[in-house]
Parts: C-alpha cells; sequence; structure tokens
C-alpha cells in the first residue's frame, strides 16, 4: 500500500480528487439541492458532519466489524449519523431542513461518504480518517457551493438571496429548474477539460521546444 | 392518507416528476450503465423489482413497526433495502448469468441508489397507502427505465460521431440528459 503524509490525506480531497467533479461521486445531491447556495451550505454541512463522525467511529471500530458484513455495517453507521444530522436541521434550521426534504435522509446513500469508508477509514486510524473526511467534505462543499452560485446567480440573478444585477436583469429560469442543474455540471466539466487540455498541450510544447 | 387518483400518482411518477431526469435520484447507474440500449433495459426492468418489493416492505413498516419509533426510519428502509438487493442480486445471479455480468457492480449498488430509498421516502411523507405506494413504485420504476433507455439509445447514435476532444465522456452524458430534462419539462402542466 502506498503511504501519504497526513498533509496529503487533507489536501487530496479538495480539488485533486474532488469527489464530485472529478470522481463524480454524490451526483444526486450535488444537482438536486444546488439550486440556491443557502441550500448547498446547508446539505454540505449536513455531509460533512456525516462523514467526519462516521469516518472516526469506523476507523476506530474497524477490528469489530467482521469483512463480510463490513459494507451493512458502515451504512448501519451512516444510518444513525443522517438521523442525527435530519433532528439538528430540524431543530437550528427548520427553513433549510423543509427546502431539502427528503434529501437529508438521502445522505445515506451518497457514495462518497461509503466510498471514502471502504476506501480510506477501513485501513486508517482515526486522526488520518478525520483529515481525509475533512479534505472530502471540503472539496464536495466547493463543488456544491459552486453549482449552487452559477445557478443562483444566473437563474434568480441573486447571491445567498442578496440581489445582483437590479431589476432589469431578466432571470434564466432554466437554471433554477433540473434540466439546469445537469447543464450547469456538464459545462463545469467541459471547462475543466478544456484547461486540462491546454495545460496538457503547453508541457508538449515546452518540453518540443526544449529538446 | 392521501386520497391522490392511482392514475395521476402513476402518471406523475413516470413522467411529470421523472424520478431520473427531474428529481435527480438513481444518477449513478444512470451515467454507468446507460452506453447499451439492452443493458439500459434490463437494467431498469431490476430497478422496478426492487422499487416494487421496497414499496410494498416500506408500507409494511410504516403501518406496522415504525408508528412507535418514526425515528428509526432512516436506519430500518436501508436495512430493508440492503437485505433485498441481496435477494435480487443471488436470483439474478442464478437465473442470467450473463444479466449479472453485464450489470456488474452497478446491482449491488442497487443498495445505495438514491431512486430506491427514496421512493420509500417519499412515500412515508406523502402518505400513500399500499396499492397507491405499488402504483407510485412501478410508475418510477418505468419512468427509470425510459430514461435510461433514451439516454442508451442517444448515447449509442453519437458514439461515432465527432465530438470535441473536451467533450468526451461525462460532460458529453451531462448535456444531453440536461436537454433529456429539459423536453420533460414538457410534461409539467399536464397534471
Amino acid at each position: 500500500m502506498r503511504t501519504t503524509s497526513p498533509t496529503q490525506d487533507f489536501v487530496r480531497g479538495i480539488w485533486k480528487e474532488n469527489p464530485v467533479l472529478i470522481q463524480m461521486l454524490g451526483l444526486c445531491p450535488a444537482l438536486a439541492v444546488t439550486n440556491s447556495v443557502a441550500n448547498a451550505l446547508a446539505m454540505s454541512a449536513a455531509t460533512f458532519f456525516v462523514m467526519s463522525c462516521s469516518s472516526v467511529l469506523i476507523s476506530t471500530c474497524k477490528r469489530f466489524i467482521p469483512h463480510e458484513v463490513r459494507i451493512s455495517s458502515y451504512i448501519l453507521v451512516i444510518a444513525t449519523f443522517v438521523t442525527l444530522a435530519d433532528m439538528l436541521l430540524q431543530a437550528y434550521a427548520p427553513v433549510q431542513h423543509k427546502e431539502l426534504g427528503a434529501f437529508i435522509a438521502l445522505i445515506v446513500v451518497n457514495c462518497m461518504i461509503l466510498g471514502r469508508q471502504e476506501t480510506f477509514s477501513s485501513k486508517n486510524n482515526p486522526f488520518r480518517s478525520l483529515l481525509d473526511a475533512f479534505g472530502t467534505g471540503i472539496g464536495f462543499t466547493i463543488a456544491l457551493v459552486m453549482m449552487g452560485g452559477f445557478r443562483e446567480i444566473f437563474g434568480v440573478g441573486a447571491f445567498l438571496g442578496v440581489p445582483l444585477f437590479g431589476p432589469n436583469f431578466e432571470p434564466w429560469v432554466i437554471m433554477v429548474l433540473p434540466a439546469g442543474g445537469f447543464l450547469t455540471l456538464g459545462f463545469i466539466l467541459l471547462a475543466m477539460g478544456y484547461f486540462e487540455q491546454r495545460k496538457k498541450t503547453k508541457a508538449e510544447q515546452k518540453a518540443e521546444a526544449t529538446s | 392518507m392521501s386520497d391522490q387518483s392511482l392514475f395521476s400518482i402513476f402518471f406523475s411518477a413516470m413522467v411529470v416528476n421523472n424520478f431520473t431526469l427531474a428529481m435527480f435520484l438513481g444518477l449513478c447507474p444512470f451515467m454507468g450503465v446507460s452506453a447499451r440500449v439492452e443493458t439500459g433495459l434490463r437494467m431498469g426492468l431490476a430497478n422496478i423489482f426492487v422499487l416494487v418489493l421496497t414499496a410494498s416492505s416500506a408500507w409494511f413498516l410504516n403501518t406496522y413497526i415504525l408508528e412507535t419509533a418514526p425515528y428509526l426510519r432512516i436506519i430500518s428502509f436501508i436495512i430493508v433495502i440492503a437485505s433485498l438487493v441481496q435477494i435480487v442480486e443471488m436470483a439474478v445471479k442464478k437465473l442470467s448469468p450473463v444479466l449479472f455480468r453485464q450489470l456488474g457492480i452497478f446491482l449491488p449498488l442497487m443498495t445505495t441508489n438514491c431512486a430506491i430509498l427514496g421512493l420509500a421516502i417519499f412515500q412515508t411523507n406523502r402518505g400513500y397507502g399500499f396499492l397507491q405506494g405499488l402504483t407510485f413504485a412501478v410508475g418510477a420504476g418505468l419512468g427509470l427505465t425510459l430514461a435510461l433507455v433514451l439516454m442508451a439509445s442517444i448515447r449509442e447514435s453519437v458514439e461515432f460521431s465527432d465530438v470535441p476532444g473536451i467533450a468526451k465522456g461525462t460532460g458529453l452524458v451531462l448535456i444531453i440528459a440536461g436537454t433529456l430534462s429539459m423536453a420533460f419539462m414538457g410534461f409539467a402542466g399536464l397534471l
């Protein structure tokens, strides 16, 4: 197994292995709740909480979990924390809780969380698992806020509820509708592919120039 | 208890609020197994089967067990779904090994398919009875199959077209999905 430093554990998930934009995990919440920045933030916070808690618990208890039933055990742990997050949100952010609705419960089936438990927490100590969960959680938040930002700015003409363009702006309603979610993520991926390709061509040109 | 008519539940779940294209549920198989029409169709059928089983067990749990302990809802649903998927996996492996290989990782991953848990939760939130739940499940499953098959046939026909290098892969799939979703918005006024 390849060993990594704690800093790498933390930084990796933020951009280089961003769960949503690179690994394409956890797409359902990333598309469904990003019609405003506030919703995106609430969703990220809940996911962040669930992921950190279950990472720590699972990496602490990994010795007691039999290999054959590990996936079911992980799901149970995650489901417990999701129930907690659901109740916490209902108590402290009732507006967001109502907006997100069933998608809070659907954090259980976010493949990103299960994926981190299976590939990382089940093999590493609690401290490093926590760092890994923080990194991945921040990456998830960045992706969601990016999506939410684009969709809210174009679809409503506001950011976090603050109007940006004045009364003459005609909002692109399509952006806050479901189709806008697919298109936004599609265009973000296209842009990322473009920059990736440009970087590659530049590196090739440089290599040619020096040789 | 909801008094929505069966027809409106069915139609709404299938096209107007299509699980994949309007509610973003079950995107992983939608992206993963939509490269071939036939595989997509079979995945859809497997989904319908699990959805119907889930809807009936969720109704049973809600009516007889969860009345006294609503906070156990998420946990008990996910356990039921995990065991159902396990059973379906064993059945498919026994009955059709070819299909088992084609569906690959996406069959066990059905446990973490949001469409299945989503169905159970929506059904509970809307207070559907047994028949309404079954109709909802069949409608949602047919909707998923419809989306998968549409997506797969588009992907099959653009497979050999000359798209720009940056758009190859997921970017293209997402844009096609966006366009399909726009087409499905046309159904919005029907109900």
